[in-house]
């Protein structure tokens, strides 16, 4: 057997040469694995979004600052950023966590998108998105809106009353209800691929709270085409009920004659009601809805009652229990 | 493992446990944490808290698995940064989400099932702080302490059922959570029950006739 080479003592690494190097390798290591762990953050908690801009709708009717506050159609309290609206979103279609809906519903194409509204209807149509829109010219909503999550932002939308729609169509004596259905596409809805909830996304308003001039059938905020996660190309938008109710992205209205099915309530049906009118007096049964995080502003405040919108849609539950029919 | 090499995976732990306070500190003096940032910081200290308790509660398991021994030292670290984040994390939800108001804080934590759970996983890791160190070690004993310190166990089950609790409707990050505490605690059992198994008594078996 060879006997392995002698190292001569001038090749030892003097213990003091062999130490600073051992504590500069070692402050190479904390500062990489430091730097690694920042990195596994940040890929996990992104920040920098991605710029939104989506065309300029022609002809928007800007709300009037004079607009009669008796209306609710324009509230006097700061909007939201188009930023926060637009990065902050509930849009399950898409993804799950409100920051990451921008990302996921980037590129959603909504060319040759058509409504079909049916059911109980004289007049039932197809309409091809541009027709719809042709109805009536968009006009500037400055809505509250108020999730039932415990959040809520102040949104300039941009649409008409759902009721112009509904006109045209002719609701025959028989309908009760309104019921809307969002667009079923895995391919394009990428959340839809899990199932978190009974896809496709169902929604329904009582005739009148449709046909009240409030109800929103909204293309647009900021005077711009809304962005895939704010429901493009049109969304519902019901001011004084939790944001859920805002049905996103619809392709069906069907008038029907007995309450349709909505989705959150049926997959949590002590949870979420078909009302699901805003009520500071009726909590949800895992956290309190008397106060709400207003994006952008700090602290709570309290929540009012129908969001504030008491005084235009209170008497369309006048006698009605809303502990039960919350 | 040389004393001096502990001291330094000590301090790995340590600098890379501060990481995501720094990179929380730094996004908020920024104003980055998004549009909703008081829910983010309370989330993300809940999760830090969350994380550690999972890598505290993995100690044991990969000790025992591997023979490395050396591992037990980190333990304490790992569980006194799942108390610190705890603690951050109720601090924000105080601060920001009560506004520092202590009646508001007790009746919201009465009222909702999800904040009494996280409540007890926090309170039940503070005695575990408070005789973290080598003097109450010695001052409880050995037995006793680790008794105690069973405790970490409840704290873990706890905040993961209180992070479940929370969800509105999509639950795959808790589920993860539980499926992972649920490994680590079911090796423990497996464990256990191997050592507990009482040896047959002679007398059950079939005599040669």
């Amino acid at each position: 057997m060879k006997e392995p080479d002698k190292i001569s003592d001038s090749e030892v690494t003097p213990p003091a040469v062999y130490f600073n190097r051992r504590n500069f390798i070692r402050t190479g290591i904390l500062a990489a694995s430091a730097a690694a762990t920042g990195m596994a953050y940040r890929k996990l908690n992104p920040v920098g979004k991605g710029a939104v801009k989506t065309a300029k709708l022609a002809g928007v009717i800007a709300a009037p600052a004079a607009t009669n506050a008796a209306t609710g159609f324009r509230v006097d309290e700061p909007a939201t950023s188009f930023d926060a609206i637009t990065h902050y979103n509930n849009f399950y279609e898409f993804s799950t966590d409100k920051e990451g809906v921008a990302s996921a519903a980037q590129g959603f194409d909504t060319t040759g998108w058509q409504v079909s509204v049916e059911g109980l209807v004289n007049r039932p149509k197809v309409f091809k998105l541009d027709d719809l829109l042709k109805i009536s010219p968009p006009e500037e909503r400055i809505y509250r809106m108020r999730c039932v999550e415990g959040w809520s932002m102040v949104i300039p939308w941009a649409g008409f009353s759902l009721s112009k729609l509904l006109d045209v169509v002719e609701p025959t004596s028989e309908a009760k209800y309104v019921a809307f259905e969002t667009l079923l596409d895995p391919k394009r809805m990428p959340g839809q691929r899990s199932e978190v909830l009974n896809w496709p996304y169902v929604e329904g308003l009582r005739l009148d709270e449709a046909m009240h001039p409030l109800t929103l059938l909204a293309s647009g905020i900021y005077g711009r085409a809304l962005p895939p996660q704010d429901g493009a190309p049109i969304r519902l938008v019901t001011p004084w009920k939790y944001g859920f109710k805002g049905i996103k992205s619809i392709v069906k209205i069907k008038l029907v004659a007995d309450q349709p099915r909505t989705s959150w309530s049926e997959y949590a049906p002590n949870e979420y009601g078909f009302y699901a009118n805003v009520n500071p007096q009726v909590d949800h049964p895992r956290w309190s809805q008397a106060t709400e995080q207003r994006i952008g502003a700090a602290g709570r405040r309290p929540t009012l009652m129908f969001n504030g919108y008491e005084e235009q849609v209170g008497h369309l539950y006048a006698g009605l229990d809303l502990r039960k029919n919350f | 493992m040389k004393e001096n090499d502990i001291r330094f995976l000590k301090l790995l732990i340590l600098v890379n446990g501060l990481v995501p306070l720094a990179l929380l500190v730094w996004d908020q003096s920024h104003q980055q944490l998004g549009a909703n940032p008081q829910n983010f910081l309370i989330l993300t200290t809940g999760m830090m808290t969350l994380i550690f308790l999972v890598l505290t509660m993995a100690v044991t398991p990969l000790r025992k698995i591997t023979g490395w021994n050396w591992l037990l030292q980190f333990r304490r670290l790992l569980g006194l940064y799942a108390f610190f984040y705890g603690c951050l994390h109720f601090l924000c939800f105080f601060s920001l989400d009560r506004g520092f108001s202590v009646s508001s804080t007790l009746t919201e934590m009465v009222k909702r099932k999800y904040l009494i759970v996280g409540s007890i996983a926090l309170l039940v890791m503070l005695p575990l702080a408070i005789t973290s160190t080598n003097a109450m070690i010695k001052r409880l004993g050995g037995k006793r302490w680790r008794a105690l310190h069973r405790l970490a166990y409840v704290a873990a089950i706890a905040g993961v059922i209180h992070y479940y609790m929370q969800a509105k409707a999509d639950v795959r990050q808790p589920r993860v959570f539980a499926a992972v505490l649920a490994i680590l605690l079911g090796y423990r059992l497996v464990v256990y029950l191997r050592q507990t198994k009482p040896a047959k008594p002679a007398t059950t078996e079939a005599k040669p006739g």
